[in-house]
């Protein structure tokens, strides 16, 4: 589905991805790992399409399709959703009205029409009690004065209701507290399935513990040196990055 | 001035080379005592109005063009506009919608506005346009009854001289401002409103307006009172684009509550902007102003400017019954070359007076805009109260925003707040809104219609939603 090959990638002229190689099959879900600027936030921002970002080499493709050529909007269209570490905030502009029109933006590109508004309802209210979320949730400004967790239930909820073929999820566990993330992560779990691919980065172990992945990655200066099961992720929890630097030193 | 003397002035008029065989009801370009004269006579005022008039134009004499605001245009020469001329004939306007320029109809499909009234906007000579007659009539039937007094300007100094001579020029002094002088000179268009006490006005006064406003003139002149415990809800403009012949644009509006009454003025003003580079864009030029004269009155000002090259406008309050409230709120769009110098004025006399100031700026492409606004707390204001606040959202790197607020505090007990935000239209936000599948444009007017949420909100219903449309349009292809 997702095929990345020898990606190097300049923002403000100092290279951060250095040659990154990741193939991502349906069904599946990753983990990408590793220390502090890594790239990890950067390959998601890079395949959303977000500007700043300079490819200076390699490609990726999304079923098939050269994604670099694409626009940000397309992308999405074309079923990739990336869910930020950050959600910006949106002055004025209901939270309902953002899904709705993310929503029938999808439709219209497929040729289908706008969704009718009782039928919008039902499908966003399912969902946000799935989230655990109030109805208030819809009428407030997108993230404007959400806790942490309100940002990344809500990052979720999107999911929910974009249904996205590709989901990427940029430190999705970051800020959340035990409770909250036991939500998120109930939330994520309920994407998976045959044609869908998650593709999730973190720093730690413990998202890991609910969301158990088919692969993790380690990234490190820009490449993946290492790749392994779940049982990577323990065993980096256990010992840290530094062996893994050794490792692909040697 | 005797009529004699008045007739003489007209006929001279005629001696310096009035041309008869052009058309009958046009005097050529020029201005002095004997041009306004013949206005007055046209429009077959009583003696006192033309006295009145010539006042205001001595005093405009004498006065010199504001340079303070912000704004960068060409001397206006004043002798070469003509202050006078009768109503297009029907025979000189497009006979349908076939003649009209398609661009023009195309924006009123974006706009939505109603097949029936593209026609009266587009200038189709009335007859031609079905419906709008009889609509007016209906109207007018319900507010007679209601005995609230609604038409032109001219009418009401014939038919009601005596309320249009105690009020006009109440608020807005003949010499009260260059603008405001030459158009208390020359002025011949605009609304009269007189609601009586204890009436609730059946209707928003908007919708008429709307398809009468096709023919708005070069100096309108505006008036508006609200009696005791009396309310009304007035819409002036429109969101469709309008073009006119004449440049310059100097209206004056002035608005008096007495006790308890209730005025609220909303304006959605789309002038043409002018090319892209500004070339033949409406210069507007403009002095509202209400007057809270009874206690407990309010007066609220709302308004969506989007068009003209220039715009020139304070809407203001003189908040003197006591706990009486001033409110504005105000959303302005630049793109292109526009120029818009605008804010308000709120002078708290009385005790107990209260005000609020929104205001939304939006700069786009090239366009230069300020927000100037006064808040002024008079000695006998005890515990008056102001709040303001000034956002302004810059679309691109190539325009620019600026806030000037001025407050003068002459009493202790007065709070006055002033907030005020810039930002840049947030790459972040525009990502975010992309990355969820919303094209660029969509997902501008989105951050931008939630920028001015607290704006639009104050709008009759109709209205906000034109308004939002509106804002859609100028701002049509900003970004990318």
């Amino acid at each position: 589905m997702l095929e990345v090959k020898d990606l190097h990638v300049t923002v403000e002229g100092s290279e951060i991805l250095k040659g990154l190689n990741l193939t991502v099959n349906p069904g599946e879900v990753h983990a990408l790992m590793g220390p502090n600027g890594a790239g990890k936030s950067t390959l998601s921002a890079v395949i959303a399409g977000k500007d700043g970002y300079e490819v200076t080499s390699g490609e990726v493709l999304f079923e098939g399709k050269n994604l670099l050529e694409m626009e940000i909007e397309e992308r999405a269209l074309a079923g990739i959703l990336l869910g930020f570490q950050y959600p910006v905030e949106i002055p004025g502009v209901k939270n309902i009205y953002l899904l709705k029109a993310a929503l029938n933006a999808q439709r219209v590109a497929r040729g289908e029409e706008e969704i009718p508004a009782p039928e919008f309802m039902k499908l966003v209210r399912e969902q946000l009690s799935f989230m655990k979320m109030d109805g208030s949730f819809l009428q407030r400004a997108v993230n404007e004065g959400f806790s942490g967790g309100e940002k990344k239930r809500n990052e979720i909820l999107q999911m929910l209701v974009l249904q996205p073929k590709l989901a990427m999820l940029d430190e999705i566990d970051s800020g959340l507290d035990i409770d909250a993330m036991k939500v998120v992560a109930e939330g994520i779990n309920s994407l998976r399935n045959a044609d869908r691919a998650i593709l999730m980065v973190t720093h730690y172990q413990r998202l890991l513990e609910h969301i158990v992945p088919d692969r993790v990655h380690v990234l490190v200066d820009g490449r993946i040196v290492k790749s392994g099961d779940k049982n990577l992720a323990h065993e980096l929890e256990a010992r840290g990055y530094e062996w893994v630097l050794e490792e692909s030193a040697a | 001035m005797a009529s004699q003397e008045m007739e003489e002035l007209v006929s001279r008029e005629y001696t310096q080379g009035f041309v008869t065989d052009i058309e009958s009801d046009t005097v050529p370009p020029g201005l002095d005592e004997s041009t306004i004269a013949f206005i007055s006579n046209k429009k077959g005022e009583p003696e006192w109005m033309l006295e009145w008039r010539l006042e205001a134009y001595r005093q405009w004499l004498t006065m010199t063009t504001p340079s303070w605001a912000h704004l960068d245009y060409p001397p206006i020469d004043y002798q070469a506009i003509s202050y006078y001329s009768a109503p297009k004939k029907d025979e000189d306007r497009p006979q349908s919608l076939d003649e009209v320029d398609p661009k023009l109809l195309e924006t009123y499909e974006k706009l939505g506005i109603p097949l029936h009234e593209r026609a009266a906007l587009a200038g189709v000579a009335v007859d031609a346009v079905f419906d709008s007659v009889s609509v007016t009539t209906t109207f007018k039937d319900k507010l007679a009854e209601a005995g609230v007094i609604f038409c032109s300007i001219s009418e009401a100094i014939r038919e009601y001289p005596e309320l249009v001579r105690q009020y006009l020029g109440s608020v807005v002094p003949q010499g009260d401002n260059y603008f405001a002088a030459l158009n208390s000179a020359v002025f011949t268009d605009g609304s009269f409103v007189y609601v009586p006490e204890g009436v609730e006005c059946p209707m928003e006064l908007s919708t008429y307006f709307r398809i009468n406003a096709a023919n708005t003139g070069q100096f309108e002149r505006t008036l508006i009172v609200c009696d005791k415990r009396a309310q009304v809800s007035y819409l002036e403009g429109c969101t469709a684009p309008q073009r006119d012949e004449n440049q310059l644009h100097a209206a004056v509006v002035e608005l008096v509550a007495l006790e308890d009454a209730n005025i609220k003025y909303s304006t959605v003003q789309n002038w043409y902007p002018g090319d892209e580079n500004g070339k033949g864009g409406i210069y507007n030029f403009v002095t509202k102003r209400g007057d809270c004269r009874g206690d407990r009155s309010k007066i609220s000002w709302t308004q969506v400017e989007t068009g003209s090259a220039i715009t020139w406008k304070y809407p203001s309050c003189m908040l003197r019954g006591k706990d009486s409230v001033g409110e504005f709120y105000s959303v302005a769009v630049t793109n292109g070359r526009q120029q818009a110098d605008t804010g308000t004025k709120m002078i708290h006399i009385g005790e107990g007076t209260r005000s609020t100031i929104i205001s939304k700026g939006i700069a786009a492409g090239r366009s230069d805009q300020a927000y100037r606004g006064l808040v002024k707390v008079g000695p006998r204001a005890k515990n008056a109260r102001n709040f303001t606040q000034c956002d302004s959202l810059l679309i691109g790197d190539r325009c620019g925003a600026h806030t000037f607020p001025y407050q003068e505090i002459g009493n202790n007990s007065a709070t006055v707040e002033h907030e005020a935000t810039t930002s840049k239209i947030g790459e972040d936000q525009l990502f975010y809104c992309q990355a969820r599948g919303i094209s660029e444009e969509d997902a501008v007017n989105m951050i931008v219609n939630g920028f001015c949420k607290d704006v639009f909100q104050e709008l009759p219903m109709e209205f906000a939603v034109e308004a939002e449309a509106l804002l859609n349009v100028t701002l049509e292809g900003a970004v990318g």
